[in-house]
C-alpha cells in the first residue's frame, strides 16, 4: 500500500476496543485506517492494570502466590511454577524429585489447555463458531483432572516452596493417561476440520510474516518464535525443573507467518502430550513436599528463573534485601513483547488479518497489563 | 363471490398479501428455531431448551423482548435514514413472495417476467444496508456496508449468468412454466455446475456464513447492524431470514424442480409440501454451512468471484448456448 | 492451468470434509448439562470457601483456638476473628470469624497455617448475591448449621 502524503487525508481512525470481541479482554487498538486497510495500529494498554509488581514489593513473599495465578489466567500452573522457582532459588531450597515431576504435568496439562483454548480462539476469529466448542469439550477433561487435584479449575495455587499442595494419586494417573489417548484420537479431526480447510489456509498464509531477525528485535518468544524457525524454548535453551529428563522435540516452522505460529502450537500439543507420558511413566516415589522452615527469609541478593509459558519466556526476577518482603520483583510476560511487534507487522494490512494476526499472537491482556 | 364487496381480483390480491406477510413471520420463527438448533447441535449442546417444549416458544418470547426494547438512537445519527433503513430492508422482502409459486394454484400472482421481478426487488436490500451503514454513523457500520455492496455487486453477476442457461432452456420468465418445464426431470441433473454456482452466490447475495462480511462479528463488531436495537435489529433480523428463503425459493425453483414430487391428493395445493421441504433442506444446508467454516476475506471474496464463479458461468453459458442450438 | 482447477479440486474437498466432520458431531450425543436443573458432580476436592471443620468433640464443635495466625498470614486481609475470655475455659473462645469471600484469593495460607486444622475448604461453588454484604459469610454461624 501506498503511503503517499495525498492518501493521508483519507485516513480516519478506528478505535478497536477495549470491548471489541476479537482483542479478548480489554486491549485497544486504535487503527489509523485508509478504506479496509489499517496503516497504523497503535495498541493502548493498562486497561487491566492491577499492580502486581508493587504488590509483590508490599507483602511477604508467600503471599504473592495468588497473584502468579492471576497474571495469566491460561497459564496459572506456570505461573506458579515459576514464583516457586524463583523463591526457591534466591533461598537455596531444593524441591523434591517427585515434586517436580509433578509440576512438570501440571504445567503440560496447563500448557495443553491453553494451546486448546487458543486453538479455538483463533478460529472464532476467522469466523468459525464450532471448532471451539470442540476444543472446549478436550480442555474440559483437562480441568477436570486439575480441578480434583488443585481444587480449582483456572487461578490454581497449587505449588509451594519446596514442592506442590497435594500429592497426585492412581485415579490422577489413570485420568491423565486417558486424557492423552484421548486427546491423541481428535488431533486427526481437528487437522481435517481446520488445518486443511482451505478457507482457513488461506486466511493464515502469508498474513504477519516476519524474519527471526526481527523476532529478536522486539523480544518475541515462544511460538511465534519458533514459527520463524528459531528453536529456542526455555525448557530446552535453560533447563528448569526436570525437563531436562525428557525426550521432546522443539517443533519449529520457516514461514514465520500466522499459519506458521499455528502449526508450531498443534505441534506442541503432540509434544507436551509426549511430555506427559514419560513424566507419569518415571514418576519417583517420595513426598511430594520438602521439608522447609516455616517462615523463610529471603536472603539479600538476586534470582532469575525462567520458564516457558505456552506464550514464550516468562522471567522473574526477584530482589531481596534480607527481609521477608521482597525489595523488588521483576516479571518479564511475553504476551507484552509479543504484542509490541504489532504496529510493526500489521502495517498496510487488511483489517480481517489484523484480526487473524492478534489470534495468532495468542495475546492473554491480564498478562500484559499485570 | 359475485356479490362481495371487493371485486375479487382485490380480495384475492388482499389474500395473497396477508399470506405472504404470514409465510414472512412463520419463516423467520422457524428458521430462528432451526438455526439455533442446529448450531446447537453442530457444537454438542442442546441449543435453547427452556421456554416451551425443547425450547420451542424461544423465538416468541424473544419476539416480545425485542418489541419491547428501547429504540436506541444514537445522537450522531442520521435521523431519518437511521429510521427508515430496516423499513427499506423489511418490506421489499415480503414482495417476492407473491409470486413465487409454492404449488400450481398457490401463487399469488404469475408474472411474466416473475424472475426478473424478484431480482430487481431484493436488489432493493443492499440500499436498505448502505443505508444503514451510513445513517448510523459508526465506521464498523459503514465498513459494513461497504462491503456489503461491493459483495452484492460482484456476486449478483454470476447469479445471472447461471440464470441465463435456465432461461435458455425453458425460454420463459414465469417461474410458473420455469417448474412446468422440470417435469419429469429437474435442472439439477442437467446442468449440476450451474446449480452449485447458483447456490453459492446466493449464500454471497443472502450476506451468509463463510460470506458474512457485512456483519463479520470478530471483526465489525456487528457491521451494520451494530447500532440497531429492538424493532429496528429485529426487522433486519427478519429480512435476513426472508432473503434467504427466498434465494432457497428461487434454486428450488430453477434447479430442483419446485413442486414436483411424488403424487399427492389434491396436489394442485398440497405439492406445496414438497416445495417447502426442498426450500428447507437448503436453509439447514445453508445453516450446516455456517457453523462449519471460517470467514472468508473481503479481498478473497471478490477474487473468488470473478477468478472461479464468473469465468465457470460464462462457460456454462457458452456451452448451454451451443448444446441448445445442436 | 493446472494449479487453478487443482487448487478448485482440493479446496473443494477440503469444505466438504469438514461439513462431514460437523456432520458426525451433530449426531454425537450433547455433551453440556443444563446447569441449574441438572449439576455434574463436583470433585471432593474441589476448594470453596474455607469453612471450620466440625468436630463433635469438642464443646464448641470446632478446633479453633482464636490464635489468630490464619487472620495474620491471610495475604488479603479477608479474616477477622475474635476470641474471648471465659470463666472456666482453658484458652480463648471464639465468639466471632468472618471471612470476606469478595477478598478471599482461595490460596490456601489460612488452612496451611492453622494449628490446630481448624480451617477446610468447602464444597460450595454457587455463590450467589446482590450486595456485597452477602458474601461476609460468618463461619462459626454455619459450623453451628451444619449437622
Ligand atoms: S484462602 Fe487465602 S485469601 Fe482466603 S481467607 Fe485463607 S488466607 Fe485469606
Ligand atoms: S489459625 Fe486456626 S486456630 Fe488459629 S484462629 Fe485461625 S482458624 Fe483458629
Amino acid at each position: 500500500m501506498s503511503t503517499t502524503p495525498e492518501f493521508r487525508e483519507h485516513r480516519y481512525v478506528l478505535n478497536m476496543g477495549p470491548q471489541h470481541p476479537s482483542t479478548h479482554g480489554v486491549l485497544r487498538v486504535i487503527l489509523e485506517m485508509e478504506g479496509e486497510y489499517v496503516m497504523d495500529p497503535q495498541p493502548v494498554l493498562g486497561y487491566g492494570h492491577r499492580m502486581h509488581e508493587k504488590m509483590a514489593e508490599s507483602r511477604s513473599w508467600p503471599g504473592f502466590l495468588p497473584n502468579a495465578a492471576r497474571m495469566d489466567y491460561l497459564a496459572s500452573l506456570i505461573y506458579n511454577h515459576g514464583y516457586v522457582g524463583v523463591v526457591e532459588r534466591l533461598a537455596g531450597i531444593e524441591a523434591t524429585p517427585r515434586a517436580e515431576y509433578i509440576r512438570v504435568i501440571t504445567s503440560e496439562l496447563n500448557r495443553l489447555q491453553s494451546h486448546l483454548l487458543w486453538l479455538g480462539v483463533l478460529v472464532l476469529d476467522l469466523g468459525a463458531f464450532t471448532p471451539i466448542m470442540y476444543t472446549f469439550e478436550d480442555r474440559e477433561k483437562i480441568l477436570d483432572i486439575l480441578e480434583d487435584v488443585t481444587g480449582s479449575r483456572l487461578t490454581y495455587c497449587y505449588m509451594r516452596v519446596g514442592g506442590v499442595v497435594r500429592d497426585i494419586d492412581d485415579k490422577f494417573i489413570e485420568r491423565t493417561r486417558e486424557y492423552i489417548k484421548w486427546q491423541r484420537s481428535r488431533m486427526p479431526m481437528y487437522d481435517k476440520l481446520v488445518t486443511g480447510n482451505i478457507i482457513f489456509r488461506k486466511r493464515v498464509e502469508g498474513i504477519g510474516e516476519f524474519t527471526p531477525d526481527l523476532a529478536r528485535r522486539y523480544g518475541l518468544t515462544g511460538p511465534v518464535l519458533r514459527g520463524t524457525g528459531v528453536a529456542y524454548d526455555i525448557r530446552r535453551a535453560e533447563p528448569y525443573s526436570v525437563y531436562p529428563d525428557f525426550d521432546f522435540e522443539i517443533p519449529t516452522e520457516t514461514g514465520g507467518d500466522c499459519l506458521a505460529a499455528y502449526l508450531v502450537r498443534v505441534r506442541e500439543i503432540e509434544q507436551s502430550l509426549r511430555i506427559l507420558e514419560q513424566a507419569l511413566d518415571r514418576l519417583p516415589e517420595g513426598p511430594f513436599l520438602a521439608k522447609v522452615p516455616k517462615k523463610i527469609k529471603l536472603p539479600a541478593g538476586d534470582a532469575t528463573y525462567a520458564v516457558e509459558s505456552p506464550r514464550g519466556e516468562l522471567v522473574y526476577h526477584l530482589t531481596a534485601d534480607g527481609s521477608e518482603v521482597p525489595y523488588r520483583m521483576k516479571i518479564r510476560v511475553p504476551s507484552f513483547s509479543n504484542l509490541s511487534i504489532l504496529p510493526e507487522v500489521c502495517r498496510g494490512m487488511l483489517l480481517s488479518d489484523l484480526c487473524a494476526c492478534m489470534g495468532s499472537l495468542d495475546l492473554v491482556i491480564p498478562e500484559i497489563d499485570r | 363471490m359475485t356479490d362481495s364487496f371487493l371485486p375479487p381480483e382485490l380480495l384475492r390480491i388482499l389474500f395473497a398479501a396477508i399470506c405472504a406477510i404470514v409465510v414472512v413471520f412463520g419463516n423467520a420463527l422457524v428458521m430462528g428455531y432451526l438455526e439455533r438448533k442446529f448450531a446447537g447441535r453442530f457444537q454438542r449442546r442442546p441449543g435453547p431448551m427452556e421456554v416451551g417444549w425443547q425450547g420451542l416458544l424461544q423465538l416468541a418470547v424473544d419476539g416480545v423482548k425485542l418489541v419491547g426494547k428501547q429504540l436506541v438512537i444514537p445522537r450522531q445519527a442520521d435521523k431519518v435514514l437511521y429510521r427508515i433503513a430496516p423499513i427499506v430492508s423489511f418490506a421489499p422482502a415480503v414482495l417476492p413472495l407473491l409470486v413465487i409459486p409454492f404449488s400450481p394454484k398457490l401463487q399469488g400472482r404469475d408474472f411474466d417476467i416473475g424472475l426478473i421481478f424478484i431480482l430487481a426487488v431484493v436488489a432493493i436490500n443492499v440500499l436498505a444496508i448502505l443505508i444503514a451503514g451510513w445513517g448510523s454513523n459508526n465506521k464498523y457500520s459503514l465498513l459494513g456496508a461497504m462491503r456489503s455492496v461491493a459483495q452484492n455487486v460482484a456476486y449478483e453477476i454470476p447469479m445471472l449468468l447461471t440464470l441465463l442457461s435456465v432461461i435458455l432452456v425453458t425460454n420463459t420468465f414465469s417461474l410458473k412454466g420455469i417448474v412446468a418445464a422440470q417435469e419429469g426431470l429437474w435442472f439439477i441433473l442437467v446442468m449440476p455446475v450451474a446449480f452449485l454456482i447458483f447456490f453459492v452466490a446466493t449464500v454471497a447475495e443472502t450476506n451468509r456464513a463463510p460470506f458474512d462480511l457485512p456483519e463479520a462479528e470478530s471483526e465489525l463488531t456487528a457491521g451494520f447492524m451494530t447500532e440497531f436495537s429492538g424493532m429496528g435489529f429485529s426487522l433486519f433480523f427478519m429480512a435476513e431470514y426472508t432473503y434467504m428463503f427466498i434465494a432457497c425459493s428461487l434454486t428450488v425453483i430453477l434447479f430442483l424442480g419446485g413442486w414436483h414430487g411424488p403424487p399427492l391428493p389434491y396436489a394442485e395445493y398440497t405439492s406445496a409440501l414438497w416445495f417447502f421441504l426442498k426450500v428447507y433442506f437448503l436453509l439447514i444446508v445453508m445453516i450446516w454451512i455456517r457453523w462449519t467454516f471460517p470467514r472468508v476475506r473481503f479481498d478473497q471474496l471478490l477474487n473468488f468471484c470473478w477468478k472461479y464463479l464468473v469465468p465457470f458461468s460464462l462457460v456454462h453459458l457458452l456451452v448451454t448456448a451451443v448444446v441448445l442450438k445442436i | 492451468m493446472k494449479d487453478y482447477f487443482a487448487q478448485i479440486f482440493t479446496g473443494g474437498k477440503s469444505l466438504l470434509v469438514g461439513m462431514m466432520i460437523t456432520l458426525r458431531e451433530f449426531f454425537r450425543p450433547v455433551v453440556t448439562v443444563q446447569y441449574p436443573r441438572e449439576r455434574l458432580p463436583i470433585s471432593p476436592n474441589y476448594r470453596g470457601h474455607t469453612i471450620l471443620v466440625r468436630d463433635e468433640e469438642k464443646p464448641e464443635k470446632h478446633r479453633c483456638i482464636s490464635c489468630k495466625m490464619c487472620e495474620r498470614e491471610c495475604p488479603s486481609g479477608c479474616i477477622g476473628l475474635q476470641g474471648e475470655k471465659r470463666e472456666g475455659v482453658k484458652g480463648l473462645v471464639l465468639v466471632r470469624y468472618r471471612l470476606d469471600f469478595t477478598k478471599c484469593s482461595l490460596c490456601g495460607t489460612c488452612v496451611e497455617v492453622c494449628p490446630t486444622d481448624a480451617l477446610d475448604y468447602s464444597n460450595e461453588y454457587r455463590h450467589v448475591g446482590f450486595r456485597r454484604e452477602d458474601f461476609h459469610y460468618d463461619l462459626l454461624a454455619m459450623v453451628e448449621e451444619q449437622k
